[in-house]
Protein backbone atom coordinates (compact mmCIF):
# COMPACT_ATOMS: atom_id res chain seq x y z
CA UNK A 1 0.00 0.00 0.00
CA UNK A 2 3.05 2.26 -0.04
CA UNK A 3 2.55 5.16 -2.35
CA UNK A 4 -1.22 4.98 -2.10
CA UNK A 5 -1.27 7.00 1.07
CA UNK A 6 -0.62 10.73 1.10
CA UNK A 7 -2.03 13.67 2.99
CA UNK A 8 -3.86 16.69 1.75
CA UNK A 9 -0.80 18.70 2.73
CA UNK A 10 1.00 16.70 0.03
CA UNK A 11 4.24 15.33 1.40
CA UNK A 12 6.84 17.39 -0.39
CA UNK A 13 10.05 15.82 -1.49
CA UNK A 14 12.19 18.83 -2.25
CA UNK A 15 15.44 19.00 -0.34
CA UNK A 16 15.97 22.02 1.81
CA UNK A 17 18.99 24.25 1.33
CA UNK A 18 21.89 23.08 3.44
CA UNK A 19 22.06 26.05 5.77
CA UNK A 20 18.38 25.59 6.65
CA UNK A 21 18.60 22.00 7.72
CA UNK A 22 20.32 20.02 10.42
CA UNK A 23 23.55 18.07 10.42
CA UNK A 24 23.30 14.64 8.85
CA UNK A 25 23.51 12.74 12.14
CA UNK A 26 20.76 14.88 13.66
CA UNK A 27 18.54 14.25 10.65
CA UNK A 28 18.97 10.49 10.75
CA UNK A 29 18.59 10.32 14.53
CA UNK A 30 15.28 12.17 14.29
CA UNK A 31 14.14 9.97 11.40
CA UNK A 32 15.13 6.91 13.44
CA UNK A 33 13.16 8.07 16.47
CA UNK A 34 10.12 8.85 14.33
CA UNK A 35 10.22 5.49 12.56
CA UNK A 36 10.67 3.59 15.81
CA UNK A 37 7.79 5.47 17.44
CA UNK A 38 5.40 4.88 14.54
CA UNK A 39 6.44 1.22 14.24
CA UNK A 40 5.96 0.39 17.91
CA UNK A 41 2.85 2.48 18.54
CA UNK A 42 0.92 2.02 15.28
CA UNK A 43 2.41 -0.67 13.05
CA UNK A 44 2.90 -3.32 15.76
CA UNK A 45 -0.80 -3.47 16.72
CA UNK A 46 -1.75 -3.89 13.06
CA UNK A 47 0.71 -6.74 12.59
CA UNK A 48 -0.51 -8.33 15.82
CA UNK A 49 -4.10 -8.41 14.57
CA UNK A 50 -3.01 -10.10 11.36
CA UNK A 51 -0.73 -12.68 13.02
CA UNK A 52 -3.15 -13.52 15.82
CA UNK A 53 -6.07 -14.01 13.46
CA UNK A 54 -4.14 -16.48 11.27
CA UNK A 55 -2.35 -18.19 14.12
CA UNK A 56 -4.40 -21.37 13.82
CA UNK A 57 -4.53 -21.33 10.07
CA UNK A 58 -6.82 -20.28 7.28
CA UNK A 59 -9.63 -22.75 8.03
CA UNK A 60 -10.03 -21.63 11.63
CA UNK A 61 -10.05 -18.04 10.41
CA UNK A 62 -12.83 -18.71 7.90
CA UNK A 63 -14.69 -20.79 10.49
CA UNK A 64 -14.68 -17.84 12.91
CA UNK A 65 -16.10 -15.52 10.28
CA UNK A 66 -18.75 -18.02 9.18
CA UNK A 67 -20.10 -18.40 12.71
CA UNK A 68 -23.81 -17.41 12.72
CA UNK A 69 -23.23 -14.89 15.52
CA UNK A 70 -20.47 -13.23 13.49
CA UNK A 71 -22.72 -13.06 10.43
CA UNK A 72 -25.53 -11.57 12.54
CA UNK A 73 -23.10 -8.99 13.96
CA UNK A 74 -21.91 -8.11 10.46
CA UNK A 75 -25.51 -7.67 9.30
CA UNK A 76 -26.35 -5.40 12.23
CA UNK A 77 -23.23 -3.33 11.65
CA UNK A 78 -24.09 -2.88 7.97
CA UNK A 79 -27.74 -2.03 8.75
CA UNK A 80 -26.66 0.56 11.30
CA UNK A 81 -24.22 2.22 8.91
CA UNK A 82 -26.77 2.07 6.08
CA UNK A 83 -29.21 4.15 8.12
CA UNK A 84 -26.92 6.40 10.16
CA UNK A 85 -24.56 7.45 7.37
CA UNK A 86 -27.17 8.66 4.80
CA UNK A 87 -29.10 10.57 7.49
CA UNK A 88 -25.95 12.29 8.73
CA UNK A 89 -24.98 13.01 5.13
CA UNK A 90 -28.28 14.77 4.43
CA UNK A 91 -27.84 16.71 7.65
CA UNK A 92 -24.24 17.57 6.79
CA UNK A 93 -25.17 18.96 3.38
CA UNK A 94 -28.12 20.94 4.76
CA UNK A 95 -26.06 22.35 7.63
CA UNK A 96 -23.15 23.28 5.36
CA UNK A 97 -25.54 24.96 2.90
CA UNK A 98 -27.26 26.97 5.66
CA UNK A 99 -23.98 27.96 7.30
CA UNK A 100 -21.96 28.85 4.22
CA UNK A 101 -24.57 30.39 1.91
CA UNK A 102 -26.37 32.68 4.37
CA UNK A 103 -25.54 35.08 7.17
CA UNK A 104 -27.44 34.79 10.42
CA UNK A 105 -26.93 35.44 14.08
CA UNK A 106 -25.53 32.65 16.23
CA UNK A 107 -23.67 31.00 13.35
CA UNK A 108 -20.55 30.38 15.43
CA UNK A 109 -22.65 28.92 18.20
CA UNK A 110 -24.30 26.59 15.70
CA UNK A 111 -20.90 25.42 14.44
CA UNK A 112 -19.75 24.76 18.01
CA UNK A 113 -22.94 22.80 18.75
CA UNK A 114 -22.40 20.66 15.66
CA UNK A 115 -18.94 19.84 17.02
CA UNK A 116 -20.29 18.80 20.42
CA UNK A 117 -20.40 15.03 19.76
CA UNK A 118 -16.63 15.12 19.11
CA UNK A 119 -16.07 16.33 22.66
CA UNK A 120 -18.46 13.94 24.38
CA UNK A 121 -17.15 10.62 25.67
CA UNK A 122 -18.69 7.75 23.67
CA UNK A 123 -19.98 6.30 26.91
CA UNK A 124 -22.04 9.46 27.50
CA UNK A 125 -23.31 9.35 23.90
CA UNK A 126 -24.91 6.03 24.75
CA UNK A 127 -26.00 7.01 28.25
CA UNK A 128 -28.13 9.94 27.07
CA UNK A 129 -30.37 7.58 25.07
CA UNK A 130 -30.77 5.27 28.06
CA UNK A 131 -31.95 8.28 30.03
CA UNK A 132 -34.46 9.17 27.31
CA UNK A 133 -35.74 5.78 26.22
CA UNK A 134 -34.69 3.31 28.95
CA UNK A 135 -37.14 1.69 31.38
CA UNK A 136 -36.40 4.39 33.97
CA UNK A 137 -36.08 7.08 31.32
CA UNK A 138 -38.32 10.02 30.43
CA UNK A 139 -40.16 8.21 27.63
CA UNK A 140 -39.63 4.72 29.03
CA UNK A 141 -43.11 4.09 30.48
CA UNK A 142 -44.85 5.39 27.34
CA UNK A 143 -42.69 3.24 25.09
CA UNK A 144 -43.34 0.21 27.30
CA UNK A 145 -47.08 0.76 27.05
CA UNK A 146 -46.90 0.88 23.30
CA UNK A 147 -44.51 -2.03 23.13
CA UNK A 148 -41.77 -0.09 21.34
CA UNK A 149 -38.20 -1.10 22.11
CA UNK A 150 -35.47 1.46 21.48
CA UNK A 151 -32.63 0.82 23.91
CA UNK A 152 -31.20 -2.69 24.07
CA UNK A 153 -32.48 -3.03 20.50
CA UNK A 154 -31.49 -1.95 17.01
CA UNK A 155 -33.03 1.57 17.10
CA UNK A 156 -30.91 2.49 20.14
CA UNK A 157 -27.77 1.25 18.42
CA UNK A 158 -28.59 3.32 15.34
CA UNK A 159 -29.32 6.44 17.43
CA UNK A 160 -26.09 6.15 19.42
CA UNK A 161 -24.16 5.68 16.17
CA UNK A 162 -25.86 8.73 14.66
CA UNK A 163 -24.87 10.80 17.69
CA UNK A 164 -21.23 9.76 17.53
CA UNK A 165 -20.88 10.25 13.76
CA UNK A 166 -23.05 13.38 13.70
CA UNK A 167 -20.39 16.03 12.82
CA UNK A 168 -18.34 14.09 10.25
CA UNK A 169 -19.93 15.18 6.94
CA UNK A 170 -20.80 18.71 8.08
CA UNK A 171 -17.27 19.19 9.36
CA UNK A 172 -15.73 18.32 5.97
CA UNK A 173 -18.19 20.40 3.93
CA UNK A 174 -18.32 23.63 5.93
CA UNK A 175 -14.70 24.77 5.31
CA UNK A 176 -14.81 23.54 1.71
CA UNK A 177 -18.04 25.37 0.83
CA UNK A 178 -16.89 28.41 2.78
CA UNK A 179 -13.80 28.67 0.58
CA UNK A 180 -15.85 28.27 -2.60
CA UNK A 181 -18.14 31.20 -1.81
CA UNK A 182 -21.57 31.78 -3.35
CA UNK A 183 -20.73 33.21 -6.81
CA UNK A 184 -21.35 30.01 -8.77
CA UNK A 185 -24.76 29.47 -7.21
CA UNK A 186 -25.73 33.14 -7.55
CA UNK A 187 -24.81 33.09 -11.22
CA UNK A 188 -26.93 29.98 -11.73
CA UNK A 189 -29.90 31.52 -9.90
CA UNK A 190 -29.64 34.77 -11.85
CA UNK A 191 -29.75 32.71 -15.03
CA UNK A 192 -33.05 31.31 -13.83
CA UNK A 193 -31.98 28.04 -12.27
CA UNK A 194 -34.21 26.68 -9.52
CA UNK A 195 -33.20 25.57 -6.04
CA UNK A 196 -32.66 21.82 -6.37
CA UNK A 197 -31.30 22.19 -9.89
CA UNK A 198 -28.77 24.74 -8.65
CA UNK A 199 -27.69 22.35 -5.95
CA UNK A 200 -27.37 19.27 -8.15
CA UNK A 201 -25.85 20.98 -11.19
CA UNK A 202 -23.65 23.65 -9.60
CA UNK A 203 -22.91 22.90 -5.94
CA UNK A 204 -22.69 19.12 -5.97
CA UNK A 205 -20.00 18.89 -8.68
CA UNK A 206 -17.97 21.44 -6.71
CA UNK A 207 -18.15 19.57 -3.44
CA UNK A 208 -18.33 15.95 -4.58
CA UNK A 209 -14.85 14.90 -3.40
CA UNK A 210 -15.18 16.65 -0.05
CA UNK A 211 -18.59 15.07 0.39
CA UNK A 212 -17.29 11.61 -0.42
CA UNK A 213 -14.42 12.15 1.99
CA UNK A 214 -16.83 13.02 4.80
CA UNK A 215 -19.04 10.04 3.99
CA UNK A 216 -16.26 7.44 4.10
CA UNK A 217 -14.90 8.80 7.40
CA UNK A 218 -18.44 8.83 8.81
CA UNK A 219 -18.94 5.27 7.62
CA UNK A 220 -15.68 4.02 9.14
CA UNK A 221 -16.62 5.45 12.50
CA UNK A 222 -20.21 4.20 12.23
CA UNK A 223 -19.06 0.63 11.61
CA UNK A 224 -16.35 0.73 14.26
CA UNK A 225 -18.03 2.56 17.14
CA UNK A 226 -17.71 0.65 20.39
CA UNK A 227 -18.30 2.66 23.57
CA UNK A 228 -21.59 4.34 22.71
CA UNK A 229 -23.05 1.23 21.14
CA UNK A 230 -21.88 -0.90 24.05
CA UNK A 231 -23.98 1.15 26.48
CA UNK A 232 -27.26 0.86 24.52
CA UNK A 233 -26.88 -2.60 23.04
CA UNK A 234 -27.71 -4.92 25.91
CA UNK A 235 -25.28 -7.44 24.38
CA UNK A 236 -27.77 -10.00 23.15
CA UNK A 237 -25.84 -12.48 21.03
CA UNK A 238 -26.97 -12.72 17.45
CA UNK A 239 -29.43 -9.88 18.01
CA UNK A 240 -27.94 -6.66 19.31
CA UNK A 241 -24.24 -7.27 18.80
CA UNK A 242 -22.36 -5.24 16.25
CA UNK A 243 -18.95 -6.39 15.01
CA UNK A 244 -16.95 -4.41 17.61
CA UNK A 245 -19.17 -5.74 20.42
CA UNK A 246 -18.84 -9.25 19.05
CA UNK A 247 -15.04 -8.87 19.28
CA UNK A 248 -15.37 -7.98 22.95
CA UNK A 249 -17.53 -11.02 23.72
CA UNK A 250 -15.22 -13.43 21.89
CA UNK A 251 -12.18 -11.92 23.57
CA UNK A 252 -13.69 -12.13 27.05
CA UNK A 253 -14.55 -15.79 26.37
CA UNK A 254 -10.89 -16.41 25.56
CA UNK A 255 -11.69 -17.19 21.92
CA UNK A 256 -8.70 -15.09 20.90
CA UNK A 257 -8.31 -16.37 17.35
CA UNK A 258 -11.96 -15.75 16.58
CA UNK A 259 -11.84 -12.31 18.21
CA UNK A 260 -8.83 -11.33 16.10
CA UNK A 261 -10.39 -12.80 12.96
CA UNK A 262 -13.40 -10.51 13.36
CA UNK A 263 -11.03 -7.68 14.28
CA UNK A 264 -9.09 -8.24 11.06
CA UNK A 265 -12.28 -7.51 9.09
CA UNK A 266 -12.62 -4.15 10.80
CA UNK A 267 -8.91 -3.48 10.30
CA UNK A 268 -9.38 -4.12 6.60
CA UNK A 269 -12.23 -1.60 6.62
CA UNK A 270 -9.93 0.96 8.27
CA UNK A 271 -7.13 0.41 5.77
CA UNK A 272 -9.47 0.56 2.77
CA UNK A 273 -10.99 3.74 4.20
CA UNK A 274 -7.56 5.35 4.50
CA UNK A 275 -6.59 4.33 0.97
CA UNK A 276 -9.79 5.82 -0.48
CA UNK A 277 -9.23 8.89 1.68
CA UNK A 278 -5.74 9.40 0.30
CA UNK A 279 -6.97 8.94 -3.27
CA UNK A 280 -9.61 11.61 -2.68
CA UNK A 281 -7.03 13.86 -1.09
CA UNK A 282 -4.77 13.71 -4.09
CA UNK A 283 -7.84 14.62 -6.22
CA UNK A 284 -8.55 17.55 -3.91
CA UNK A 285 -4.94 18.75 -4.08
CA UNK A 286 -4.94 18.44 -7.86
CA UNK A 287 -8.23 20.32 -8.24
CA UNK A 288 -6.86 23.08 -6.00
CA UNK A 289 -3.70 23.37 -8.10
CA UNK A 290 -5.73 23.18 -11.29
CA UNK A 291 -7.51 26.45 -10.55
CA UNK B 1 -18.69 40.85 5.32
CA UNK B 2 -21.30 42.78 3.37
CA UNK B 3 -24.74 42.35 4.87
CA UNK B 4 -27.20 41.76 2.12
CA UNK B 5 -30.04 39.44 1.45
CA UNK B 6 -28.93 36.33 -0.33
CA UNK B 7 -30.71 35.43 -3.56
CA UNK B 8 -30.02 31.76 -2.96
CA UNK B 9 -32.90 29.46 -2.13
CA UNK B 10 -33.34 27.06 0.75
CA UNK B 11 -32.44 29.26 3.69
CA UNK B 12 -35.48 28.33 5.74
CA UNK B 13 -35.47 24.70 4.71
CA UNK B 14 -31.80 23.97 5.40
CA UNK B 15 -31.51 26.06 8.55
CA UNK B 16 -34.74 24.65 9.90
CA UNK B 17 -33.74 21.08 9.17
CA UNK B 18 -30.27 21.63 10.64
CA UNK B 19 -31.64 22.96 13.91
CA UNK B 20 -34.36 20.30 14.11
CA UNK B 21 -31.98 17.41 13.50
CA UNK B 22 -29.34 18.86 15.83
CA UNK B 23 -31.96 19.22 18.56
CA UNK B 24 -33.35 15.71 18.15
CA UNK B 25 -30.07 13.83 17.97
CA UNK B 26 -27.75 15.89 20.15
CA UNK B 27 -29.26 18.74 22.16
CA UNK B 28 -32.39 17.13 23.63
CA UNK B 29 -30.57 13.93 24.66
CA UNK B 30 -27.78 15.98 26.28
CA UNK B 31 -30.33 18.19 28.00
CA UNK B 32 -31.90 15.01 29.36
CA UNK B 33 -28.63 14.30 31.13
CA UNK B 34 -28.73 17.66 32.87
CA UNK B 35 -32.41 17.33 33.78
CA UNK B 36 -31.84 13.85 35.20
CA UNK B 37 -28.99 15.11 37.36
CA UNK B 38 -31.18 17.96 38.59
CA UNK B 39 -33.30 15.24 40.22
CA UNK B 40 -30.55 14.88 42.79
CA UNK B 41 -30.18 17.36 45.62
CA UNK B 42 -26.90 19.26 45.67
CA UNK B 43 -25.47 17.34 48.66
CA UNK B 44 -26.44 14.03 47.01
CA UNK B 45 -24.80 15.11 43.78
CA UNK B 46 -21.67 16.25 45.58
CA UNK B 47 -21.45 13.07 47.59
CA UNK B 48 -21.73 10.96 44.44
CA UNK B 49 -19.14 12.79 42.39
CA UNK B 50 -16.62 13.03 45.23
CA UNK B 51 -16.86 9.52 46.66
CA UNK B 52 -13.42 7.87 46.96
CA UNK B 53 -13.93 5.41 44.10
CA UNK B 54 -15.11 8.18 41.75
CA UNK B 55 -12.25 10.48 42.75
CA UNK B 56 -9.80 7.64 42.11
CA UNK B 57 -11.29 7.17 38.64
CA UNK B 58 -10.84 10.88 37.79
CA UNK B 59 -7.25 10.59 38.90
CA UNK B 60 -6.58 7.54 36.73
CA UNK B 61 -8.26 9.14 33.71
CA UNK B 62 -6.64 12.56 34.08
CA UNK B 63 -3.14 11.35 34.90
CA UNK B 64 -2.95 8.75 32.13
CA UNK B 65 -4.50 11.11 29.55
CA UNK B 66 -2.08 13.85 30.60
CA UNK B 67 1.06 11.73 30.28
CA UNK B 68 -0.13 10.19 27.02
CA UNK B 69 -0.69 13.69 25.60
CA UNK B 70 2.76 14.81 26.78
CA UNK B 71 4.42 11.83 25.09
CA UNK B 72 2.43 12.60 21.94
CA UNK B 73 3.54 16.23 21.95
CA UNK B 74 7.21 15.21 22.04
CA UNK B 75 7.07 12.37 19.52
CA UNK B 76 4.33 14.00 17.44
CA UNK B 77 6.56 17.01 16.92
CA UNK B 78 9.46 14.80 15.86
CA UNK B 79 7.26 12.79 13.48
CA UNK B 80 5.70 15.93 11.96
CA UNK B 81 9.12 17.54 11.63
CA UNK B 82 10.61 14.53 9.89
CA UNK B 83 7.60 14.18 7.57
CA UNK B 84 7.66 17.82 6.50
CA UNK B 85 11.38 18.49 6.30
CA UNK B 86 13.32 15.33 5.47
CA UNK B 87 13.39 12.74 2.72
CA UNK B 88 13.61 9.09 3.61
CA UNK B 89 12.37 5.78 2.25
CA UNK B 90 8.86 4.81 3.33
CA UNK B 91 7.87 8.38 4.09
CA UNK B 92 4.46 8.17 2.43
CA UNK B 93 3.68 4.93 4.25
CA UNK B 94 4.57 6.51 7.60
CA UNK B 95 2.40 9.49 6.74
CA UNK B 96 -0.51 7.18 5.99
CA UNK B 97 -0.03 5.14 9.17
CA UNK B 98 -0.52 8.30 11.25
CA UNK B 99 -4.26 8.22 10.46
CA UNK B 100 -4.71 4.60 11.56
CA UNK B 101 -5.79 5.49 15.12
CA UNK B 102 -8.57 7.66 13.65
CA UNK B 103 -9.83 4.91 11.39
CA UNK B 104 -9.21 1.72 13.36
CA UNK B 105 -12.15 0.76 15.60
CA UNK B 106 -11.13 1.20 19.22
CA UNK B 107 -12.03 -2.36 20.19
CA UNK B 108 -9.57 -3.68 17.60
CA UNK B 109 -6.83 -1.45 18.96
CA UNK B 110 -7.76 -2.50 22.48
CA UNK B 111 -7.36 -6.25 22.02
CA UNK B 112 -4.22 -5.83 19.88
CA UNK B 113 -2.49 -3.60 22.44
CA UNK B 114 -3.49 -5.92 25.27
CA UNK B 115 -1.99 -8.95 23.56
CA UNK B 116 1.25 -7.03 22.87
CA UNK B 117 1.69 -5.74 26.41
CA UNK B 118 0.25 -8.64 28.43
CA UNK B 119 2.91 -10.48 30.48
CA UNK B 120 3.16 -13.15 27.75
CA UNK B 121 2.92 -10.71 24.84
CA UNK B 122 5.71 -9.55 22.52
CA UNK B 123 6.70 -6.51 24.52
CA UNK B 124 5.17 -7.52 27.84
CA UNK B 125 7.46 -10.58 27.82
CA UNK B 126 10.55 -8.36 27.66
CA UNK B 127 9.52 -6.34 30.70
CA UNK B 128 7.99 -9.08 32.83
CA UNK B 129 11.36 -10.49 34.06
CA UNK B 130 12.32 -6.97 35.16
CA UNK B 131 9.25 -6.91 37.36
CA UNK B 132 7.58 -4.28 35.20
CA UNK B 133 3.98 -5.01 34.33
CA UNK B 134 2.47 -2.96 31.55
CA UNK B 135 -0.96 -4.37 30.80
CA UNK B 136 -3.52 -4.07 33.62
CA UNK B 137 -1.65 -1.09 35.13
CA UNK B 138 -1.92 2.69 34.57
CA UNK B 139 1.12 2.31 32.29
CA UNK B 140 -0.94 0.12 29.95
CA UNK B 141 -3.78 2.66 29.93
CA UNK B 142 -1.27 5.38 29.06
CA UNK B 143 0.08 3.31 26.16
CA UNK B 144 -3.43 2.82 24.77
CA UNK B 145 -4.05 6.56 25.00
CA UNK B 146 -0.73 7.27 23.28
CA UNK B 147 -1.95 5.14 20.37
CA UNK B 148 -5.27 7.01 20.24
CA UNK B 149 -3.63 10.43 20.46
CA UNK B 150 -0.89 10.18 17.80
CA UNK B 151 -2.79 11.81 14.90
CA UNK B 152 -3.95 14.83 16.90
CA UNK B 153 -0.51 16.33 17.47
CA UNK B 154 1.03 15.27 14.15
CA UNK B 155 -1.91 16.53 12.08
CA UNK B 156 -2.10 19.90 13.83
CA UNK B 157 1.65 20.58 13.70
CA UNK B 158 2.21 19.37 10.12
CA UNK B 159 0.36 22.13 8.21
CA UNK B 160 1.89 24.89 10.34
CA UNK B 161 5.37 23.51 9.79
CA UNK B 162 4.62 23.29 6.08
CA UNK B 163 3.53 26.91 5.82
CA UNK B 164 6.41 28.25 7.87
CA UNK B 165 8.21 30.82 5.72
CA UNK B 166 11.92 30.27 5.56
CA UNK B 167 12.87 33.99 5.57
CA UNK B 168 12.93 34.33 9.36
CA UNK B 169 14.98 31.17 9.50
CA UNK B 170 17.29 32.59 6.81
CA UNK B 171 17.66 35.82 8.75
CA UNK B 172 18.47 33.96 11.92
CA UNK B 173 21.16 31.96 10.11
CA UNK B 174 22.57 35.09 8.49
CA UNK B 175 22.80 36.65 11.93
CA UNK B 176 24.97 33.74 12.90
CA UNK B 177 22.59 31.77 15.08
CA UNK B 178 23.28 28.09 15.51
CA UNK B 179 20.70 25.58 14.32
CA UNK B 180 19.47 24.70 17.80
CA UNK B 181 19.15 28.36 18.71
CA UNK B 182 17.29 29.05 15.48
CA UNK B 183 14.92 26.23 16.31
CA UNK B 184 14.34 27.46 19.86
CA UNK B 185 14.04 31.13 19.07
CA UNK B 186 12.51 31.23 15.60
CA UNK B 187 10.72 27.98 14.83
CA UNK B 188 9.46 26.74 18.20
CA UNK B 189 7.45 29.90 19.03
CA UNK B 190 5.48 29.40 15.79
CA UNK B 191 4.78 25.81 16.76
CA UNK B 192 3.54 26.53 20.29
CA UNK B 193 -0.13 27.16 19.30
CA UNK B 194 -0.49 23.96 17.21
CA UNK B 195 1.39 21.94 19.84
CA UNK B 196 -0.95 23.20 22.55
CA UNK B 197 -3.97 22.52 20.35
CA UNK B 198 -2.73 19.01 19.62
CA UNK B 199 -2.07 18.45 23.31
CA UNK B 200 -5.56 19.60 24.28
CA UNK B 201 -7.21 17.47 21.57
CA UNK B 202 -5.28 14.36 22.59
CA UNK B 203 -5.92 15.03 26.28
CA UNK B 204 -9.66 15.57 25.73
CA UNK B 205 -9.94 12.41 23.66
CA UNK B 206 -7.96 10.49 26.25
CA UNK B 207 -10.26 11.45 29.10
CA UNK B 208 -13.35 10.18 27.30
CA UNK B 209 -11.77 7.16 25.60
CA UNK B 210 -13.29 3.80 26.38
CA UNK B 211 -12.87 1.07 23.75
CA UNK B 212 -9.11 0.91 23.48
CA UNK B 213 -8.64 1.16 27.23
CA UNK B 214 -11.09 -1.35 28.77
CA UNK B 215 -9.17 -4.38 27.55
CA UNK B 216 -5.72 -3.29 28.69
CA UNK B 217 -6.71 -1.54 31.93
CA UNK B 218 -7.71 -4.55 34.01
CA UNK B 219 -10.49 -2.37 35.47
CA UNK B 220 -9.59 -2.61 39.14
CA UNK B 221 -11.60 -0.12 41.22
CA UNK B 222 -9.40 2.57 42.83
CA UNK B 223 -6.39 1.53 40.72
CA UNK B 224 -7.05 1.14 37.01
CA UNK B 225 -10.70 2.07 36.68
CA UNK B 226 -11.22 4.97 34.27
CA UNK B 227 -14.18 7.33 34.65
CA UNK B 228 -16.05 6.22 31.47
CA UNK B 229 -15.90 2.61 32.68
CA UNK B 230 -17.17 3.61 36.12
CA UNK B 231 -20.18 5.23 34.43
CA UNK B 232 -20.95 1.96 32.66
CA UNK B 233 -20.47 -0.03 35.87
CA UNK B 234 -22.95 2.22 37.68
CA UNK B 235 -25.41 1.81 34.81
CA UNK B 236 -25.14 -1.95 34.96
CA UNK B 237 -25.91 -1.78 38.69
CA UNK B 238 -29.00 0.32 37.82
CA UNK B 239 -27.50 3.28 39.71
CA UNK B 240 -28.83 5.62 37.02
CA UNK B 241 -28.62 8.86 38.96
CA UNK B 242 -25.06 8.14 40.09
CA UNK B 243 -24.00 7.25 36.55
CA UNK B 244 -25.61 10.45 35.31
CA UNK B 245 -23.97 12.63 37.95
CA UNK B 246 -20.50 11.28 37.12
CA UNK B 247 -21.25 11.66 33.41
CA UNK B 248 -22.19 15.30 33.96
CA UNK B 249 -18.83 15.99 35.61
CA UNK B 250 -17.05 14.35 32.68
CA UNK B 251 -19.23 16.30 30.24
CA UNK B 252 -18.47 19.66 31.87
CA UNK B 253 -14.77 18.81 31.79
CA UNK B 254 -14.99 17.97 28.07
CA UNK B 255 -16.90 21.18 27.27
CA UNK B 256 -14.31 23.23 29.12
CA UNK B 257 -11.60 21.57 27.05
CA UNK B 258 -13.61 22.11 23.84
CA UNK B 259 -13.83 25.85 24.56
CA UNK B 260 -10.10 25.99 25.27
CA UNK B 261 -9.37 24.07 22.07
CA UNK B 262 -11.57 26.42 20.01
CA UNK B 263 -9.80 29.51 21.28
CA UNK B 264 -6.40 27.83 20.82
CA UNK B 265 -7.32 27.08 17.21
CA UNK B 266 -8.45 30.65 16.60
CA UNK B 267 -5.17 31.89 18.09
CA UNK B 268 -3.23 29.43 15.95
CA UNK B 269 -5.09 30.48 12.78
CA UNK B 270 -4.58 34.17 13.47
CA UNK B 271 -0.85 33.64 13.86
CA UNK B 272 -0.80 31.60 10.69
CA UNK B 273 -2.55 34.34 8.72
CA UNK B 274 -0.54 37.23 10.12
CA UNK B 275 2.80 35.57 9.49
Amino acid sequence: MAGAVTTVTAVSNETRPKHLTEARWVRWTLIGIALLFVSVVILLPLITVLLESFRKGWSVYIEALKDPDSIAALKLTLTTALIAVPLNTIFGVAAAWAITKFTFRGKNLLITLIDLPYAVSPVISGLVYILLFGAQGFLGPWLFEHDIKIVFATPGIILATMFVTFPFVARELIPLMESQGVQDEEAAVSLGSRGWRTFFRVTLPNIKWGLLYGIILCNARAMGEFGAVSVVSGHIRGETNTLPLHIEILYNEYQYTAAFAVASLLMLLAIVTLIIKSLIESKLVRSKHGE
Amino acid sequence: MAKRKSVLPGRRLTLGFTILYLSLIVLIPLAGLVVKTAGLTLPQFWETVTSPRVLASYRVSLVTAFFAAVVNVVFGLIVAWVLVRYRFPGKKLVDGLIDIPFALPTAVAGIALTSIYAPNGWIGKLFDPLGIRIAYTPLGITLALIFIGVPFVVRTVQPVLQDLESDTEEASVLLGAYRWRTFRRVILPELIPPLLTGFALAFARGIGEYGSVVFISGNMPMKTEITPLLIITKLEQYEYSQATAIALVLLILSFGLLLIINSLQRWSNRRLRSS
